[in-house]
């Protein structure tokens, strides 16, 4: 048993918050207020690896763990949820989805250049009508020689209008039983002829960042874009969820850890009733439960990535952590406003940004209730994670940091 | 070519410095990498870039100084190398200097060596020119610019800034210079740098290996103590109008011999 991080791990953490808090803190009310993501965000986090820090070098990634992500996540998070979404987006539902279930051939033409931040990634499964109940979607796929024809359209998809490429989700079947067995997964990408993106906005929060909608019509998919099996699909994203939600409980312990400094840094500046109002017992407990939910949240994502980094499957625990990690740190940002007062309801302070942005967490990437059924049914003998046909590679520091691929 | 960067570790610019009780000072967050040295840093490894040579970091201190090194590395830096020993505690610039122009030679053919503006810990830059005067090269500092270097000349040519003005200087190589937050725009590490400093191993160079004899200490410092306690007060004047304000104002003001 070892709690340590690497020194590694400490310097890339380090470098991410440098990163995040030189380039992204000082403008970010601003593109909150605007509700536009800053242009510079995307190619930054291109240039300096941060999308592609746990790819292996061989896919043009950075050959960092897994835990490495948590941590960039922690960091990015902790300045503004927007900068995690594309890591949860990018990375967790999409490239790492390419490197779990892609072909060599898929991994060369759409992974490299998403690790090397040459082209964006984003995910298409959530529909107007089908969230939770994934299998209710009404995408279909039809197949006509060597392409497939895709109709239908995603909502609610973050960085709709900033992607290159899209990890989406339609039904082949859409007779089958059950009706998830119908559903299939394919790339597509922006420029294929029929496919239309927007934005939304009006969103409570992350509105810093690129949320919104695209639609497919008739849109001609070749058959090697097809990722996985046909009917492969419902696994292919319950397996991104495993990442996705790795990513979102890890920047949900960086929005509890903002909750916690920024209220650590009002308690010494305040004075109320001739003292510092740190020294009040009833905002104590509340620094205090903010303190535990960060160190338990934080202890339930590493362990998460250090199952990730031995190859074992983590669905179960990916579940708890992102479920715990993300209500609590709802519950931290309305502590943060309550120790702030009327300043922390105005947005001078930054912490009634952070319950804005924390609320949409409990609801992305199975909403807190689905969770709650979740970790009823395993504990409960109703569920069991079965094998699936690809699982998410351990993380093997020999493989991840070579420098070409072997044949 | 060889640049060469000399740096330190500093506490945090957002940490908070005390003396403890046993005369001590401390300061609540890490080390980091001396934040003027991110510049020199940055600056040797565009000169190494493009002129395709060699750049090496190079401390004297303790182990907590592998920080400054290990950041170094990450930006882009060749090789690092740390002098220690314990005959060197509680040193001063002149016996720093001493170490640091005796590694600088252990090194060999340094074409130029960098520093940052100053020790950010200290608020000093007497190293930088006591450096410069054991080596026997040409020092400029408040350099804002280096406008052309030709190693194979051995020529260059920098712009200073000065309270006067900008002001450009030619000299010969090998130099030691110090360099302004103008000079470029600090590099992060890079990933792949971040694997590489955290394998490097960093070799540490006692005085003996310098050829080097601690010798008598011109100073020595005696004692820390925290700065006095700057009480405040704040009152408010109050008045009918301005003027009345401004009157009473200007009585308390003489009354605190203030005007």
């Amino acid at each position: 048993m070892d709690f340590l991080l690497t020194e590694e791990h400490l310097m890339a953490q380090k470098m991410v918050r440098d990163f995040a808090q030189k380039e992204v803190y000082p403008t970010i009310k601003e593109w909150d207020r605007k509700q536009q993501m800053n242009p510079d965000v995307l190619p930054r986090m291109g240039e300096l690896g941060i999308l592609g820090i746990n790819i292996p070098v061989m896919y043009g990634g950075q050959g960092f763990d897994y835990i490495t992500l948590a941590l960039a996540c922690e960091e990015l998070e902790r300045v503004d949820t927007t900068l995690r979404v594309v890591m949860s987006v990018h990375m967790g539902l999409n490239s790492m989805a390419l490197l779990q279930w892609g072909t060599e051939e898929q991994k060369q033409r759409f992974l490299v250049p998403q690790a090397k931040g040459e082209k964006y990634a984003a995910f298409g499964l959530t529909e107007p009508n089908a969230g939770s109940d994934v299998a209710a979607m009404t995408s279909t796929a039809r197949r006509e020689g060597d392409v497939y024809i895709l109709n239908g359209e995603k909502m609610w998809i973050s960085l709709a209008t900033k992607a290159d490429n899209f990890l989406v989700f339609a039904k082949t079947d859409t007779h089958a039983n059950p009706a998830h067995a119908g559903i299939t997964a394919f790339i597509v990408t922006k420029d294929m002829k029929g496919f239309t993106a927007g934005d939304i906005h009006g969103k409570l929060g992350v509105r810093a960042g690129s949320t919104g909608w695209f639609a497919m019509e008739n849109v001609e998919v070749p058959v090697e874009n097809r990722l996985g099996e046909e009917g492969e699909g419902f696994y292919i994203a319950m397996s991104c969820l495993d990442n996705g939600r790795y990513t979102v409980g890890a920047g949900a312990v960086g929005l509890i850890r903002a909750c916690l400094e920024d209220s650590i840094k009002y308690c010494h500046e305040r004075s109320t009733f001739g003292k510092e109002i740190g020294k009040h017992q009833l905002v104590q407990q509340k620094i205090a439960y903010m303190q535990q939910w960060y160190d338990a949240g934080r202890l339930l994502i590493l362990k998460t990535g250090w199952m990730k980094n031995m190859g074992m499957r983590n669905t179960r625990e990916t579940s708890m952590a992102k479920w715990y990690a993300t209500d609590m740190s709802v519950k931290a940002a309305l502590e943060a406003i309550q120790i702030h007062g009327a300043y922390g309801f105005s947005d001078e302070y930054d912490v009634e940004r952070y319950l804005r942005n924390g609320k949409g967490a409990v609801i992305y990437e199975g909403t807190s209730e689905i969770h709650q059924l979740m970790q009823a049914g395993y504990a409960l003998g109703y569920r069991v994670d079965r094998p699936i046909r690809c699982e998410l590679p351990a993380y093997d520091p020999e493989v991840w940091q070579r420098e070409v691929v072997v044949s | 070519m060889h640049v060469v960067v000399v740096t330190k570790s500093t506490p945090d610019t957002a940490a908070k410095v005390t003396v403890d009780a046993s005369g001590k000072p401390t300061w609540t967050e890490a080390m980091v990498i001396n934040p003027w040295d991110e510049y020199a840093v940055t600056e040797a490894v565009l000169l190494k870039e493009a002129h395709k040579g060699q750049a090496t970091i190079l401390t004297v201190g303790t182990e907590e100084h592998n920080e400054a090194l290990k950041q170094g590395l990450a930006i882009g830096l060749d090789q690092a190398a740390r002098v220690w020993d314990d005959a060197l505690v509680g040193a001063d610039s002149l016996l720093y200097a001493k170490a640091v122009a005796a590694a600088i030679q252990k090194l060999g053919n340094a074409d130029l060596v960098i520093f940052g503006k100053e020790f950010a810990d200290l608020g000093s830059d007497v190293h930088v020119y006591q450096v410069a005067r054991k080596l026997g090269y040409a020092v400029l500092g408040s350099v804002s610019k280096i406008v052309e270097i030709d190693f194979a000349a051995k020529t260059i040519k920098v712009e200073r800034m000065l309270e006067q003005g900008k002001q450009i200087v030619t000299s010969k190589l090998p130099a030691v210079i110090a360099v302004l937050k103008d000079i470029n725009e600090p590099k992060y590490p890079s990933f792949i740098g971040i694997r590489k400093a955290a394998k490097a191993e960093i070799p540490v160079w006692s005085l003996a290996d310098l050829g080097l004899d601690a010798g008598t200490r011109q100073t020595q410092v005696s004692a820390y103590t925290n700065p006095p306690k700057i009480e405040g007060e704040v009152e408010i004047i109050e008045g009918a109008s301005a003027a009345e304000k401004a009157a009473k104002l200007a009585d308390k003001l003489i009354e605190a011999k203030v005007i």
